[in-house]
Parts: structure tokens; C-alpha cells; sequence
């Protein structure tokens, strides 16, 4: 095969987060487009996510904010002459567009070529069947299946496999619509859900206690291959890799297993006829060499982010460049600069990865995990010691624990939170193994390989050890710290102060240094600055320049509320911080970010975001200054005591706000000690009240309450978990609109501000709400005094950086809520909309140099900008699927359209959200937001929607002239209920505005969100936002708008002429 | 419980840690593998005979060490009979193992095999340092312990492991080919892969001279083994005889550099080996690329290849020679282990085509 030569290459981009697609595809897409671009070739992408890098300017050469959808597709390939395509870059989301593409002969008609994998291919991989016949074609043994198209032949299957067995829906991301199945009654509960999902169900043999072992694979078109990196998941089959603490490589595989599985691999995709990178995953037989091949993802996935950033091996750079036709063997091994990319690495450390589930943060949400996907993010832990860096990771996690401790959980029931995996497993088997529960025992609960328990073990050993001992000897201390105990771990051990061992570590020299990972295991010298901390050496390994240097915090994990937009500010302030001249280091230690790729920053601490690590960086490094205020919550919350141990932390770092004194009003609030408040509270702040606790309780949600008495169930249920951090308590407002301004300023001199306002009122989290930029809604006024208290906060905080404050505003009355003085999650969105890059300014900020004068046109822009949340509700079974004070959204993605219709209608689309053609059901609970829907039914009916509604709902339209079909609730029992409407497929969109009163009005509302959920119908539970939407449906029914798929350059360009 | 103990370099550098295995002293040549898993095959190597090896992965003994199941007389998985190694050093020794197949610890078979070991050392600065200052003879030794095993000659290690008297095995399926094994300290894959073939063999000693009874077979294999090349000068002698005696010739690793010495090629030391099993080859004349297992400190000189025969594969990471073709007769060799065990298996198609040659 010819190097192949295209001229315009569209990437697919996977659209926003969420569950089950996250960060990983922005890493890989970007590497795709660099690895493509260097070659000079032009790149094209499409992507609304807008906080990603790989949407930045000077990345690829045309950006599409559109939706990755067939359609389109079409329209970009046809307007940009593209020639070739990528679709292994953006996962599941670009492969199934790709599928589609094919088989409806666009590809074909525009004689577009597809690079690397053929489609054919991902087909045989995709559809189950299939792809068991293709294995067994060369004798490699699948999981017994048989694949079904409906919930009968479902039945039919299991019953001759024989429970338990197995399901999993064909063509589903992260293992959407998987599950583990013991009956044929339990088969019966959820089989029609997943039909609404996938159009076909592979029944399979259940594999349980087998273990769970991927080998991601290289092969170029000549047939090479290379297994890159093995893994092994600590959770046996069952459990979703995604759902898995894996560790890398292998940990309990002999030579003979791990080159059985290697061989297997290459065999089997070779044969598939992949070309350039895949994952394998094998279920493994723990008492023989007995094997099944689960999978095979023909695309880059989010564990091959993982491996790339284990092995330090570039799998998604490598891959665009062998789909364009190179040979592996002639590629370069870009971290040792000396070697070729044809090879298989070899690690001198192991790693081990951990979800991070939020499900405190859904009411209602299944806690068990297992074979779907519900974790929002994940870190890597690197160590030379399988424990080190197991407890590294479980802190990295942020979940409030030390390490592999006792005291997060007080279980009885070992039996139970053993046997069926959870996010908290992990510490109930340290808590079995500290109560003496045998190793057996627990094998037995869980089929977790005994190794891994035995390692688990050593904590308990370590534990003893320092109980029995009266003092740390230098011996036993060092012994902890390779074991990845932390000071505060130790402490609480030792019953110290975090202090007095840092103190310690001081007195007998314990410090961490710095370890290569040079993807050779030091077998030749390699030019990395890929790097970790390890206690096992003295030897340090970092390269150092004579250049000043910058220590930049990372976001870490990926959680709801924090996620790429940090890693966009990250990888933009190194990218600023490099131009001014300095040497740029960063901690991190999310495997899915691009700031962790091996070109972006001089130096990569792959390692935990703590005081104790950033105190050991800073001692090795001597930074300048350090930057806390781009990584989100995490690396801001070091600022104080950072600042305390004498480290310069760059740019503003104040955070009292004393909004009274500047005379800038605030909802009335108060603080919580103690009962005596209670009286006073009511009084003084007025129901509804708006409770937070305090952020170090993970976990512990905001609360609206409206009753003396829900207010009382409440605060002592947090009062008892928190009796130093005092609960603030402030009125709810109802009503308001909400607006965000996002700036830079310098010396408290704003320097750049946009002004966005939300769609939806106060009440639904910034980060769920819809934002529009510039503000459509806004008086001049509210605009002019937005800016005035904006400037006057700035002036008294002092402001040099990057901020964000958010205003309620009602009948021109604002208030402010919120002021953070650090990058905020809407950064990328107006950096994006405008054009002008805030976080670089902001950088620039921070190291005092010189900025000219920028000029402000965020509000004038000749288009307008739409930010939409991504919601997961359909991974996270159970959860209900409303919107409230806690954020819920995993993702976001931002459009430009001429006016506000064009924008929004494309954000939601990319959202997941279909357009409605013909039904529309309506359950709306109060009397004041029916009225306030009535002008906008009157437009769907007018459009000939057939309306169907709850019966008062129904009654109420009736009474106005509206003419709708009534559908019952599920406590009125009787028949057509609004379930089988939605489940029957009789209705495009279900509009649920709930009201908050009653249980059984909670309960009916619920059951009909979840079956829309669950169903797969559009959902939209927020009054504004529906208003919104039909005047933008209709108006793009009446061709008055259209979805004009145009370029980011084409909107700015506008702006310059 | 457990002594401590260090390990000494040539060049006065002391590395510490703790015995864990057998406790006494040794002496021997230091070198490293950086292969992930398989440390009970690497451990039977015979051409680690005489040395003392560092494992770069730092998690060791996870798995235990199997029960020898014997198949064709040879003890599996093992590499040959016994533990070959002069001394072990690894980073963290795992002793509470985890595996069906396992029936006692690495420390027990270390023991047993009365070989010495240390743990916790850093490894990594070692491997770093044997990687600048090259392969040095080194010294183990433990705290209060005054056994010292036994120094290994160098120049006569190939008559430690070559096994001596002749031995017949029967091919699988045999189809009458017969292949006469010169034993220089075979792994015992290498056997059981002619085997699965079909094809007879016909084991015979390193000093066996074949030049004189070819024993009816009609190809000749020469083994892998330790050592320097240029101690075996009769072999060489006996190996140049057949080759002119158009035998198929078919070598590996050490047999590699043989054929090159017997054939007018040169061979050197190499500063400090390759010992993984992740060393990428590649063909100079056709498009075949294998990842290989390999064991080795010796390696065949690209500017002195021997005439009539062209460079077959070489190192794509320093591109040193990996395999040499007789232009016309049916000689080939190459310096990788496509028999592996440990390591990948994509080189075992070259075992096809030897036997194709037969």
C-alpha cells in the first residue's frame, strides 16, 4: 500500500461528554489532527463540544460546532471537497456515524475515502454476530451468543444458554444497555428498555469470576502488529472495564497466558483487517488457560487513552499516521527520540486506574455497578509497588480518603457490599480484612484474584505495624511511604499531625524523586519528561533547562462540575506560559486529558494534586510561581496553604468576599452552628431556603427546602457529619434570570469581559443550564450595572486573573450568588464564541507581561452562541432525570447560528435532542407554568402537533381551547398511561415541569421522566427552555431559520468585516 | 529473618537490599531483562548460565512457580532442567502468590536451586548504570553468610550445559524428517517446537562431531546458548564442514553467531545485550517485522558479514545484525529466539520454513 496523500481529511469529533465517552476522544482526536496536520495536509473537524482542545483555534485547519450526525456530515464534506475521513478518532459517537455514512452511500457519493480501519470492518466488530462468525473462521473462541432482534427470541436464547446469561445491546457505547441477567423473570423487567435502545441484543454465557484482560493493538497495513499494553482488571467479568480498577500490565498472568492473549490478538485482528490502533478484551479462565474473546472496539477507546498514557506509547498518534499509510517500523518512538514506534513497551512500574462515580449526586440512582458504564471520570496512579499505587489512586479520586482506609465505611453487611460490586468495594474488603475475614472469603464473595486481596492485605499489616510500634523509625517510615501511605494517612495512624511527619520525612531525608517513564525500562536512554514520584530511589531522573519555571496544578479526575474545560485552561496556560519564555511543569493525573500528552508541557508529573506532592514538586523544582487558578476546584483549594508554606502562587489568590462592604446585594444568607439558629433562619432568610453544606463533604448534595420541618430532618443529618464546617443557609430566589460574566483582569483592572445569560431561571445549576452569548433578554441597564459591580469587585478583591461572577437578576434588581476567582467551566464557551483567548490573557496576567489593548465585543458579536448541558440520565438507571441546585450534566457542547433559534436548535441536537415532527406530550404541575405554556401549545397545534397531556394538564388546556389526548398517570391506574405512550413510540417529546409538592405528584412525575429516559424520547423538564424551543422549532418548521453548517472562521470573520 | 545483602560492580558501585533466596555469595556477569511476566522460563535459560541477572519489572514472583509437567522427557515450562541463573536481583519480591497452575514460591524454587537473591533494590539505577558502564563482573553477597557458590568459567559454560550422550525424540506427527540438534544449552523450546512440526531430532552434545556421522538427518540445528562464540572453535570447524556439505543449517542465538564465525564473519561483545522481549526485527529483503524474545551479549558484525550470504533481519532500534541467508544454499540463522518462551511467538514462522527447507 502507497502512502496515501489526501488533500482535505474530516475528523469526527464524539460530541460533549458523557458517560461512557469522555475526555479520552478529546485526547485522541487531537493527537489525530497534529499527527495528520504535520504531514500538511488539511484537516477539517466537526465537534460541538466547545470545551475541548481539539475545537481550539490553530488546531485543526476548519472547525464545524455541529452536530455528528449523517446529516451533517454531508453537508461539511460537500462545502469542504473532503476526500478522506477519519472515524476511529471521536468513538462511539463518530464509528456509528461512520456506519451510517457507509451504508447510506454518502460516503460513496462524494467519493470520500475512509482511513485506517475499513468500515467493513468496524461493521464485523459491531455487529455481534458477525463478529462471532468471523472468529470462529480462524478457531478463536467467543462468548456463546446468539444475537436477537426481539424480546422473544431474547427469551429463547437465554433459555437454551442457560442462566445466568448475559446481555449486551449491539452497537452501544460503554456498554449501554449491558446486563447480567439470573432469570427469566428479571430477563422480562428490562428487556423491552433495552429494545428502546438498541436495535439488536446479543445473549451471551455468563463469564462471571473469569478475569477480566484487555492488550490494546497496533497493526499498519503491511502486518505489523504490536500488542502495546496489556491490562488486567482487578474486577472480574461482570464488571464494565470502564466500571474497573485496572491495573497495568498484568499483574497474575504467567508467560504462557499473556503471549497466549497476545498472540490471539494479533491473530484476531489481523484477520478483522484493522488498520492502526484497537482493544481486545478476553474473559480468562482463573483455574485453566480457558479463554473468550469479549470484544473488540476497531477505534481508539478510553482504554487505549489509558494505555497510551501507562506506556507512555502515542497509540493515537501513531494510529492517524498508520492510517495514512506508514509503516511501523519506520515511525519514530517519540518519547525515547532514539527508538521506533515498533515495538512493545516495557514498564519498570506498574499503574493502576480508578473510576470515579458521582452517584450521591442522583436521587433515586441503582448504587450497584456493573456491566453499563456510570463512572464520570477516572485517574491513573503510577508506582513500583502495586499498593503504592493503588492508595495514590483511591486519593487521587477525591472522594475525601487517605488511602485504603477504615473510617469511610462502617459496614455490617460485608457479604453484600463484597459480592456485588460498588464503587465503595474497595474499602468494605479492607474493612472485611481488618475484621478479620478471611482472604478465602472474600475470594469467594467476589472473585477477585487472591494477589490483589493479599496486597490489600499489607495495609492491614502496615496498620499493625505502626500501632505497635512507639515511634516511626526512619526503616518504618520509608517502608510507608513506598507502600503509598501519605503523611495525613500516617498520621491519623500514628495519631499526629499531617506536620509532624512532613517533619519527620524532614528529619531522616525521606523524599520522593522523580522517575522516567521512558517506555523502555532504561534499557536505552530516552529524552522524557514524562515523570512520576517514587520513594524507591534516590537517584532523580528529571531533565532541567536554565529556564524559570511555572508549576501548573491540572484538573485531576474528571467529575461532575470539573472536566475538560479545565484541561482546555491547563493545556492553554502551558501553551501561553512556554510563549513568555518559561519552563512549564504540570501535575496531573487524569489519564483522559490532553495536558498530559507527551508534547505538551516541558516537564509531566504524573502524580497526585495534594499539598504533600506539590510541596515535594516545588522542593525538587523551585518553581517562580506556581498557577492554582486553571485546574478547577481541586488545585485552587491548595492556594491557602500553599501560600502558607511561602509558595508563590501566581495571580490572585483572596477569597473573602465582602460583597456589604462594596454595597452589592446578596440573597440574604446566614450561617448554621447549632439549633439555636433555627428560629432565627426562618426569620430572618425566609422559605425556600437554599442549603450547602460545606465542599469538603464530598458527596453531601445542596438542598432547597420549603418546611420548618424538612429544614430540621436536614441540618441534623449534616450537622452530624460535619460539626466543624458551619452549613450556610441562604434564600432561595425564585423567578430570577440568571447571567455570568466571565473576565480577566489585571490588578483588578478588568481587562476582557463577556456577559452570558442563562435560558432557564435561577435555580437549575450554571452548569445544567443553557447559556446564550451575547444575552438576547437583557436590558442595557442590567448589562451597564453587571459591569459596574463586576469592576468594583475586581477593584477590591485586587483581581489579576481569570474570573467569574454570577448575578440573579429580577425586575432589574441584581444580586450576586457566586465569585470565583479562578478559570471557570464556561472559559472555553466565550473564549470560543468571541475569539479571544481568555485563559491566555489571563496567563499573561499572572506573569506581568505586557497585554495590548484588547478590544471588548463580546456583546455586538454578529451571531449568537449557545451552550448546552449533556445529561447521562439514560447510563445511570434509576436516577431521576430533574433539574435542580446540584449539577447533573456530564458534558456540554456550544453552537453558533445567526440568531439565538439557529444556535439553540443546534446545540440540543447535538445534545441527543430530536426535534419533535408530530406529538408532543405535556405534564406540566403548576397552574402558573400551564399558563405561561398556553401561547406555546396553541403554536404546536397550530403546526398540527398532536398533543397529548396528564389529565389536568389536559383539563386545564381544554379550558383555553386546546384540544389534547389525556394520558394517565401512574398512581390515577388507568388506561392509555402516559408509560405506554412513551413506550409505544407515540410521542417525539415529553415536557415534564415538575412542581415540588407532594410525594405522590414526585412519585407520577418521576415515572414519567424515567420512561422518556429510559425510552429514549427527548426530555425537557424547564419552562424556559421548552418556550425557548418552540418558538425555535416553529420558526425552523417555517424555514424562517435554517441550520446553516458553517465553519468557527466563517461566524468570526463576519465579526471582522 | 532476612539477611541483608548487596550486590557489588565491577566499577566499585554497591547496590543494597535484602536476601530472599538461597543464602549464600556469588560472583558472576551482571546483566538485566526487562520482560513483564515469564520469570520462570527466563530463570531456566541455560544461556543466563554463569550470570547474574537484574529483573527491571519490579513486581516478581506474583504467580509462583508451576509443577514440572513433562512432555517428550522435558520438563514444562521450564527451559531446561534446573534454574540456570548465577544470582537474582529484583525490586519488590512478591511472596504470597496467586495462580492455579502454581505450586511454590519463587523463593523455594530459588532455594531449592541454592541460587541467591535480593530484593528491594533500585533496580532501575542499576539497570541504568550496567546500561552506561556495560555488562561487569559482580558480586553478591549477604550479611554473615560465608558460603560462596561455585564461579562459572566463561570460556567452558557451553560444557555446563550442553547435555552430554545423544538423545532421539519423535516428532508429533512425525513425517520422516530428521534434524540433528547441536545442544550448546538448548531451551527446551526450541525442541518441543521441532516437535509440534512433526519432525524427529537427534540431540547430540555440543563437542559431538558432526562432520564425520550426520546421524541420517538431513538438517542440522544449532542452539542457543551462553558465552562467547569464539571459545567454540571446533564447533565452528564442525559447522563450516557442513555447510560446505550443503546441509540445511539452521541457527539460533548463539548458533547464529557460529554459522557467522564458520562462515568468515565476525562476531564482538556488545556493550550491554539485548534481554527482553520486546526487541523489534525487521528484514532488510522482505517485508517481515517480528517483536522478538531475545538473550544475548554477543552479536554478529554488520561490516564483516560473511560472503555469499546477505543481512537478513536487523535491530530497528540500533540496528545491530539480527539474521543472516546463505544467498544460495539452505543456511540461515538469527540472533532473536523465535521459539520464545518467554516472549511473543510471531518469529516461530521461521521454524516453518527451516522445516520447509528439510
Amino acid at each position: 500500500m502507497a502512502l496515501s496523500r489526501p488533500e482535505n481529511v474530516l475528523i469526527l469529533g464524539s460530541g460533549a461528554l458523557k458517560i461512557g465517552e469522555a475526555g479520552e476522544f478529546d485526547y485522541s482526536g487531537s493527537q489525530a489532527i497534529k499527527a495528520i496536520k504535520e504531514e500538511g495536509i488539511r484537516t477539517v473537524l466537526i465537534n460541538p463540544n466547545i470545551a475541548t482542545i481539539q475545537t481550539s483555534d490553530g488546531m485543526a485547519d476548519e472547525i464545524y460546532l455541529l452536530p455528528v450526525n449523517p446529516e451533517f456530515v454531508e453537508e461539511v464534506i460537500k462545502k469542504e471537497h473532503i476526500d478522506s475521513i477519519l472515524l476511529s478518532f471521536g468513538g462511539q459517537t463518530a464509528l456509528n456515524c461512520g456506519i451510517e455514512l457507509q451504508r447510506s452511500g454518502i460516503l460513496d457519493k462524494y467519493g470520500v475515502k475512509v482511513l485506517g480501519t475499513p468500515v467493513k470492518s468496524i461493521m464485523d466488530t459491531e455487529d455481534r454476530q458477525l463478529f462471532y462468525e468471523r472468529l470462529n473462521e480462524i478457531g478463536v473462541k467467543c462468548a456463546r451468543s446468539r444475537a436477537c432482534y426481539s424480546p422473544l427470541k431474547v427469551r429463547d436464547a437465554a433459555k437454551d444458554i442457560g442462566y445466568p446469561v448475559m446481555l449486551r445491546g449491539a452497537f452501544a457505547l460503554g456498554g449501554l444497555g449491558s446486563a447480567i441477567v439470573n432469570s427469566e423473570e428479571e430477563l422480562d423487567r428490562i428487556i423491552d428498555k433495552i429494545f428502546s435502545m438498541v436495535p439488536q441484543v446479543l445473549v451471551e454465557e455468563s463469564l462471571r469470576g473469569f478475569k477480566e484482560i484487555e492488550y490494546e493493538v497496533v497493526l499498519d497495513s503491511y502486518g505489523n502488529g504490536i500488542t502495546v499494553c496489556n491490562m488486567e482488571n482487578l474486577d472480574p467479568i461482570g464488571v464494565h472495564t470502564g466500571e474497573s480498577i485496572v491495573v497495568a500490565p498484568s499483574q497474575t498472568l504467567n508467560n504462557h497466558e499473556y503471549h497466549m492473549l497476545r498472540e490471539i490478538a494479533l491473530k484476531t485482528i489481523k484477520h478483522l483487517g484493522i488498520i492502526g490502533e484497537c482493544n481486545i478484551q478476553y474473559a480468562l479462565n482463573p483455574d485453566s488457560d480457558d479463554y473468550r474473546v469479549i470484544e473488540v472496539n476497531a477505534r481508539l477507546s478510553r482504554s487505549s487513552a489509558l494505555a497510551s498514557k501507562a506506556s507512555g506509547y502515542p497509540l493515537a498518534y501513531i494510529a492517524a499516521k498508520l492510517a495514512l499509510g506508514y509503516n511501523l517500523t519506520e515511525l519514530p518512538n517519540r518519547i525515547t527520540h532514539r527508538t521506533k514506534a515498533f515495538f512493545e513497551p516495557a514498564l519498570d512500574y506498574c499503574v493502576v486506574k480508578i473510576p470515579r462515580w458521582d452517584l450521591e449526586k442522583f436521587a433515586k440512582v441503582e448504587k450497584t455497578i456493573g456491566s453499563s458504564m456510570k463512572s464520570v471520570g477516572e485517574v491513573m496512579a503510577i508506582g513500583r509497588d502495586f499498593l503504592e499505587a493503588l492508595q495514590k489512586a483511591l486519593r487521587m479520586i477525591g472522594v475525601g480518603v487517605e488511602g485504603l482506609e477504615g473510617e469511610t465505611m462502617r459496614l455490617v453487611d460485608y457479604k453484600e457490599a463484597i459480592s456485588n460490586a460498588n464503587p465503595y468495594r474497595i474499602f468494605a474488603i479492607a474493612n472485611a480484612l481488618r475484621n478479620g475475614i478471611s482472604i478465602e472469603q472474600i475470594y469467594e464473595w467476589s472473585r477477585i484474584d487472591r494477589w490483589f486481596l493479599e496486597q490489600i492485605n499489607r495495609v492491614i499489616y502496615y496498620e499493625k505495624l505502626i500501632e505497635n510500634s512507639r515511634e516511626l523509625s526512619r526503616d518504618l517510615l520509608l517502608d510507608l511511604k513506598k507502600a503509598g501511605f501519605s503523611d495525613n494517612q500516617i498520621a491519623r495512624l500514628s495519631r499526629t499531625s499531617p506536620d509532624r511527619i512532613s517533619g519527620l520525612r524532614e528529619e531522616y531525608d525521606i523524599h520522593p524523586v522523580r522517575r522516567q517513564i521512558d517506555t523502555l525500562a532504561a534499557e536505552y536512554e530516552a529524552d522524557t519528561n514524562y515523570l512520576y514520584l517514587s520513594y524507591d530511589s534516590q537517584e532523580d531522573e528529571a531533565i532541567t533547562g536554565d529556564k524559570p519555571k511555572v508549576l501548573i496544578l491540572g484538573s485531576g479526575v474528571y467529575r461532575i462540575g470539573s472536566s475538560v474545560e479545565f484541561d482546555w485552561s491547563c493545556v492553554n496556560t502551558i501553551e501561553r506560559v512556554k510563549e513568555l519564555g518559561y519552563e512549564t511543569i504540570l501535575i496531573n493525573n487524569n489519564p483522559e486529558t490532553v495536558s498530559t500528552d507527551f508534547d505538551v508541557c516541558d516537564r509531566l508529573v504524573f502524580d497526585e494534586i495534594s499539598l504533600e506532592t506539590v510541596m515535594e514538586v516545588v522542593r525538587l523544582e523551585k518553581p517562580a510561581g506556581v498557577i492554582i487558578s486553571v485546574g478547577g476546584q481541586v488545585a485552587n483549594n491548595l492556594a491557602t496553604s500553599l501560600a502558607e508554606r511561602g509558595v508563590k502562587i501566581l495571580g490572585t489568590h483572596k477569597f473573602s468576599l465582602l460583597c456589604d462592604s462594596l454595597n452589592i446585594e446578596q440573597p440574604i444568607w446566614m450561617e448554621y452552628t447549632g439549633r439555636e439558629d433555627i428560629d432565627e433562619i426562618i426569620e430572618k432568610v425566609g422559605f425556600p431556603l437554599l442549603i450547602r453544606p460545606s465542599y469538603v463533604l464530598s458527596g453531601s448534595a445542596m438542598r432547597v427546602v420549603r418546611s420548618r420541618e424538612s429544614l430540621i430532618t436536614y441540618l441534623e443529618r449534616a450537622a452530624l457529619v460535619s460539626r466543624e464546617y458551619p452549613v450556610v443557609i441562604s434564600h432561595y430566589e425564585v423567578g430570577a434570570k440568571e447571567i455570568e460574566i466571565d473576565a480577566v483582569a489585571k490588578e483588578g483592572e478588568i481587562l476582557v469581559w463577556a456577559i452570558s445569560e442563562h435560558i432557564e431561571n435561577a435555580g437549575v445549576h450554571s452548569g445544567d443550564a443553557t447559556l446564550v452569548l451575547p444575552p438576547q433578554r437583557l436590558y442595557l441597564e442590567t448589562i451597564r450595572r453587571i459591569k459596574i459591580i463586576s469592576r468594583r469587585l475586581a477593584r477590591a478583591l485586587k483581581i489579576s486573573g481569570p474570573f467569574n461572577i454570577q448575578f440573579l437578576a429580577k425586575d432589574n434588581n441584581l444580586k450576586v450568588i457566586e465569585c470565583n476567582l479562578r478559570a471557570s467551566r464556561s472559559m472555553p464557551f466565550v473564549s470560543k464564541a468571541t475569539g479571544v483567548n481568555y485563559i491566555k490573557i489571563a496567563t499573561s496576567v499572572m506573569l506581568g507581561d505586557r497585554i495590548p489593548p484588547i478590544e471588548n465585543r463580546a456583546l455586538d458579536l454578529d451571531y449568537v452562541a449557545v451552550k448546552a448541558a449533556q445529561f447521562s440520565f439514560r447510563r445511570l438507571a434509576g436516577a431521576d432525570p430533574v433539574l435542580g441546585v446540584e449539577m447533573a450534566s456530564t458534558g456540554e457542547v456550544g453552537c453558533l447560528g445567526d440568531d439565538i433559534n439557529e444556535a439553540l436548535l443546534k446545540s440540543m441536537i447535538s445534545t441527543g435532542f430530536t426535534i419533535p415532527e408530530s406529538s408532543v406530550l405535556f405534564s406540566v404541575g403548576l397552574e402558573s407554568d400551564k399558563s405561561a405554556l398556553l401561547e406555546y401549545v396553541f403554536m404546536l397545534v397550530k403546526e398540527g402537533f398532536k398533543i397529548y397531556a396528564t389529565s389536568g394538564t389536559a383539563e386545564y388546556f381544554r379550558r383555553y381551547g386546546i384540544e389534547s389526548e389525556t394520558v394517565y398517570k401512574l398512581s390515577e391506574n388507568s388506561s392509555p398511561s402516559v408509560v405506554d405512550i412513551i413506550k409505544e413510540g407515540k410521542v417525539d417529546l415529553v415536557v415534564n415541569i415538575p412542581s415540588d409538592y407532594g410525594f405522590q405528584e414526585q412519585m407520577d412525575g418521576y415515572v414519567i421522566r424515567r420512561a422518556a429516559i429510559d425510552y429514549g424520547v427527548s426530555l425537557i423538564t424547564n419552562l424556559q427552555l421548552i418556550k425557548a424551543l418552540i418558538s425555535a422549532i416553529v420558526r425552523y418548521r417555517h424555514n424562517e431559520i435554517s441550520l446553516k453548517p458553517l465553519p468557527v472562521s466563517s461566524y468570526r470573520k463576519r465579526q471582522s468585516n | 529473618m532476612n539477611r541483608t545483602a548487596k550486590i557489588t560492580l565491577e566499577d566499585g558501585t554497591i547496590y543494597s537490599g535484602v536476601s530472599f533466596g538461597y543464602e549464600c555469595n556469588a560472583g558472576g556477569e551482571i546483566v538485566f531483562n526487562t520482560g513483564m511476566t515469564g520469570y520462570v522460563e527466563t530463570l531456566s535459560d541455560p544461556s543466563y548460565r554463569g550470570q547474574i541477572l537484574v529483573l527491571t519489572y519490579p513486581l516478581i514472583g506474583n504467580y509462583g512457580v508451576p509443577a514440572e509437567t513433562l512432555h517428550t522427557g522435558l520438563p514444562h515450562p521450564y527451559e531446561s532442567p534446573a534454574m540456570q541463573i548465577q544470582g537474582l536481583i529484583v525490586s519488590r519480591y512478591e511472596d504470597k502468590y496467586s495462580h492455579f497452575a502454581a505450586e511454590k514460591s519463587l523463593r523455594e524454587w530459588l532455594v531449592e536451586s541454592k541460587v541467591p537473591a535480593i530484593m528491594r533494590v533500585d533496580t532501575r539505577s542499576l539497570t541504568k548504570r550496567i546500561r552506561e558502564k556495560g555488562t561487569m563482573i559482580s558480586e553478591i553477597s549477604i550479611e554473615g553468610v560465608s558460603v560462596h557458590k561455585e564461579d562459572v568459567d566463561m570460556r567452558r559454560v557451553v560444557s555446563l550445559v550442553s547435555k552430554s550422550g545423544i538423545y532421539e525424540y519423535n516428532g508429533d506427527r512425525s513425517m520422516g524428517k530428521r534434524v540433528m540438534l547441536i545442544d550448546c544449552g538448548v531451551k527446551h523450546n526450541i525442541i518441543r517446537s521441532l516437535l509440534k512440526r512433526g519432525v524427529d531430532i537427534v540431540r547430540v552434545p555440543y563437542d559431538f562431531d558432526f562432520s564425520s556421522d550426520d546421524m541420517d538427518c538431513s538438517g542440522i540445528l544449532i542452539s542457543n546458548g551462553p558465552g562467547d562464540p569464539k571459545d567454540l572453535p571446533q564447533l565452528v570447524k564442525n559447522i563450516s564442514f557442513a555447510i560446505k556439505n550443503k546441509k540445511a543449517v539452521f541457527g539460533i542465538c548463539l548458533g547464529h553467531q557460529l554459522i557467522a564465525l564458520a562462515t568468515d564473519g565476525d562476531t564482538y561483545k556488545m556493550r550491554y545485550g539485548h534481554r527482553s522481549q520486546n526487541q523489534p526485527v525487521k528484514s532488510v529483503i522482505e517485508n517481515q517485522s517480528f517483536i522478538t524474545s531475545q538473550n544475548h551479549g554477543y552479536a554478529v558484525r554488520r561490516d564483516r558479514l560473511p560472503k555469499d550470504f546477505f543481512e537478513w533481519f536487523i535491530n530497528v532500534n540500533d540496528e545491530t545484525n539480527e539474521g543472516i541467508r546463505h544467498k544460495r544454499l539452505r543456511v540461515m540463522s538469527v540472533q532473536f529466539h523465535p521459539e520464545a518462551f518467554p516472549g511473543p511467538v510471531d518469529a516461530g514462522v521461521l521454524f516453518d520454513e527451516f522445516v520447509d527447507m528439510l
